[in-house]
């Protein structure tokens, strides 16, 4: 394998503070040096960063992928394909596939088919419930061997404590993490947009706010109980997270993560039946899109999440009520983030630990660190430069983003995989 | 430097055509329109009313049109209105009843869409169950999309026709006092005529209990009242809707017998109102639910009868106006 060696960079690492002009010196696949005195050796391949920033590449935890079932909608390579041009290098795929990651030999196939087709690192997340059905557990210690970084239903919430309750014992053993999609079945049952005056004047059924907030509130109660390590997938009202904030003083075993369409959009992006807008946990109000943002600055949520869902056009040319949740996310996840930062909303440093070291730390990943010897996946990014968000840009297969037209600002210059470049910006 | 301030001298800018009374394409819903656009519908409908009454009805304004009735959900009297005031200005009409069977054979919405608008329909009147589809129908074909309600979200010729009928008896609508109540969380018809009489300048009450109420329902600018006698104190109009059959049994209330002790109409219950409050409801009734039969056929405060009669001249309103917005230049 040829050596990279980056020079002129800015090497920005949450993980350890550093935030300095340098160089990084890459071989093997593995960060072979970096700072302001490595340099380069014969043979290898310059890239002058031109003073952008140079950082590890992020690890996304929570994306809808179409394989196995819905090759329709995202394959395991085109996701990567998604993931490299947005900077992210680990992708944590949920277990809501046809059929669904439930057995260590679907644990193992994923594995197997995301080493031969995609381009970037694929971690599954194996489910909490065989079938997702909430009712019997799943082979939790061998899943977790087989290369299950945690355990969740997904999309669906675990609803029944009392299996929630024996899931987390259970997870306990072998400190595993239980992450659960907040939101109550039953509170939001045909709910189809947040509670409140637009989804009124629309005629809209509303999922209330209660359905995320009680959940949580029950499940931090069985964690304690438990003593397991638990994460709120994507957390998205001001209610819910005063509860996370609270639980978090006295159990150091709690987290949470956001998704990115919960602190850059509100409920008016549903405005006049916006489909694209129609996601689970669904878009708050602009208070609760505030208290995301709060809290990812004073850390009461750990992790940034794309929260990518495809879907193909079919099941959102609906009906609003009819038509499926889910935004795509992936290529969008970057420059989002960064508009807490271009806002002065949130430090740098901040921002990229939520999208790498955090989600790092609580999956047990060697990666999401700017370190010697770690694997070389990397972004090298031109935070100034405007980007116009456009849908016929998407390499993902699916086109349901919420975010279409919208002026971002940083781009994905080049990203790096275990020392291969898999992406370059043209 | 001296730049111009402006591309082109004010002057030269091209002479304006007056603006249409209606410079709408569709009717999606009573939102988004203007108190005048509202008036010039409700004078047009008014002067049908008249020939409506004679023995030759028939007008040309729509002669050579096309209208299909698209309707998602049965109904017989708004689409037997809407055939009428369609046929009576000349139009071809279409009727088209979508069996469920259709959707459930996989046709969507936009499919059948297309299809109808393959075919070159000048009004297409649609009826659905779910909210926006009026609104995402109108985004997906070339001509004039009116809605006949869709889901929880709009009824617009409901609440027009129920405008003219209170404008008729009561000679305005500004400063009147309605009380709209029942199943208000459920009702399109609500809605709209929430709307509109706001948008007229009528002080609007709403009265239902908590579970037939959406939460945020005072932010549309309604008074809330739980208690209909006090609700209907000094109202000029009592707008009654009609309560779903699967509403009543548990779910949302305990029973029909507790819901018409509470909140059904009687004369008990309207001796509170002004003397002479009207009494109306867009029906289908049910008899001894909502509405007291007695009270439902007083001939001297009902006017639910006058209500359908409106209904056939605010459609033939509605369309023309649409028509003659999509006049060719």
């Amino acid at each position: 394998m040829s050596a990279t060696f980056f020079q002129n960079a800015r090497l920005l690492d949450p993980a350890s503070g550093r935030d300095e002009t340098g160089n990084l010196r890459v071989e093997a696949g593995v960060i072979a040096g970096l700072g302001p005195d490595v340099g380069a050796r014969k043979g290898d391949a310059v890239v002058d960063c031109g003073g952008h920033l140079l950082a590890p590449g992020l690890i996304d935890m929570l994306a809808f992928v179409g394989e196995p079932g819905m090759e329709h909608k995202e394959t395991l390579a085109s996701l990567g394909e998604a993931a490299a041009a947005g900077g992210v290098t680990s992708v944590v795929v949920m277990p809501n596939t046809d059929p669904v990651l439930d057995e260590v030999a679907l644990i193992q196939y994923l594995g197997r088919r995301a080493r031969d087709t995609s381009i970037v690192n694929i971690h599954p997340m194996a489910a909490i419930t065989q079938e997702t059905g909430g009712e019997r557990m799943t082979e939790m210690g061998l899943l977790k061997e087989a290369g299950a970084v945690a355990f969740t239903d997904g999309r669906k919430a675990v609803a029944n404590p009392v299996v929630m309750l024996r899931a987390m014992r259970y997870a306990s053993a072998f400190d595993l993490l239980i992450v659960q999609h907040p939101e109550d079945p039953l509170l939001a049952k045909d709910g189809c947009m947040t509670d409140g005056e637009l989804a009124m004047r629309l005629g809209l059924p509303g999922m209330p706010v209660e359905a995320e907030t009680i959940l949580i509130e029950r499940d931090l109660r069985l964690a304690a109980a438990a003593g397991c390590r638990y994460h709120v997938s994507q957390i998205s009202a001001a209610q819910s997270i005063e509860a996370v904030r609270t639980a978090k003083k006295h159990n150091r075993k709690i987290s949470c993560g956001t998704a990115a369409h919960h602190f850059a959009l509100n409920e008016q992006a549903v405005g006049h039946y916006r489909t694209f807008a129609k996601t689970s946990p669904p878009l708050r109000s602009e208070d609760d899109r505030r208290a995301v943002v709060d809290a990812l600055a004073d850390g009461t949520i750990d992790v940034i999440v794309s929260g990518h869902d495809p879907q193909d056009e079919e099941s959102k040319r609906l009906p609003f009520a009819e038509a499926a949740f889910g935004t795509i996310g992936l290529e969008t996840l970057l420059p989002l983030a960064l508009e807490l930062y271009h806002k002065g909303e949130i430090s740098l440093q901040k921002v990229w630990k939520a999208m790498t070291a955090r989600p790092a730390e609580l999956l047990g990943l060697d990666a999401g660190r700017l370190q010697e010897g770690r694997p070389a996946d990397l972004v090298l990014i031109d935070l100034a430069r405007p980007v116009q968000v456009m849908k016929q840009d998407f390499r993902s297969k699916s086109k349901n983003s919420a975010f279409d037209g919208r002026p971002t600002q940083g781009r994905v210059l080049l990203t790096m995989v275990g020392g291969e470049t898999v992406f370059r910006y043209e | 430097m001296t730049a111009p301030h402006h591309p082109f001298p004010v002057s030269a800018a091209p002479k304006k055509e007056p603006a249409p009374a209606f410079p709408h394409r569709h009717l999606l819903g009573i939102e988004g329109l203007k108190e005048s656009e509202i008036t010039y519908l409700l004078d047009l409908a008014d002067s049908y009313v008249d020939g409506n009454r004679q023995a030759d009805k028939k007008h040309s304004v729509l002669r050579g049109r096309t209208q299909i009735n698209l309707f998602f959900e049965t109904s017989t009297r708004t689409s037997t209105s809407f055939e009428l005031a369609g046929k009576r200005l000349g139009a071809d009409v279409i009727n088209m009843a979508v069996a469920r069977s259709s959707i459930s054979k996989g046709e969507t919405l936009i499919d059948t869409a297309m299809t109808l608008n393959a075919m070159h329909p000048d009004i297409l009147v649609m009826r659905h169950p779910q909210s926006g589809a009026a609104e995402l129908l109108s985004q997906k074909v070339d001509c004039s999309v009116i809605n006949a309600g869709d889901g929880w979200h709009e009824h617009p010729t409901q609440a027009l026709l129920d405008a003219l009928t209170i404008r008729r008896r009561k000679g305005r609508i500004g400063g009147l006092t309605v009380a709209i109540c029942g199943d208000i969380l459920h009702s399109r018809v609500a809605r709209s005529n929430i709307l509109l009489l706001g948008c007229m300048g009528a002080r609007v009450r709403v009265v239902a209990p908590p579970t037939l109420l959406p939460g945020a329902i005072e932010r549309m600018g309604v008074e809330v009242f739980h208690d209909m006698r006090q609700g209907l104190k000094d109202v000029d109009i009592v707008m009654m809707l009609r309560l779903q059959q699967e509403r009543m049994n548990g779910a949302f209330l305990p029973s029909t017998k507790e819901f018409f002790h509470y909140y059904g109409l009687d004369y008990e219950k309207l001796a509170v109102a002004k003397e002479d409050a009207l009494i109306m409801h867009p029906g289908p009734m049910n008899r001894g639910v909502e509405i007291d039969t007695e009270v439902a056929d007083d001939i001297n405060r009902s006017a639910i009868r006058e209500q359908v009669e409106m209904g056939v001249a605010v459609r033939m309103a509605v369309l023309d106006a649409l028509a003659r917005g999509g006049e060719p230049k």
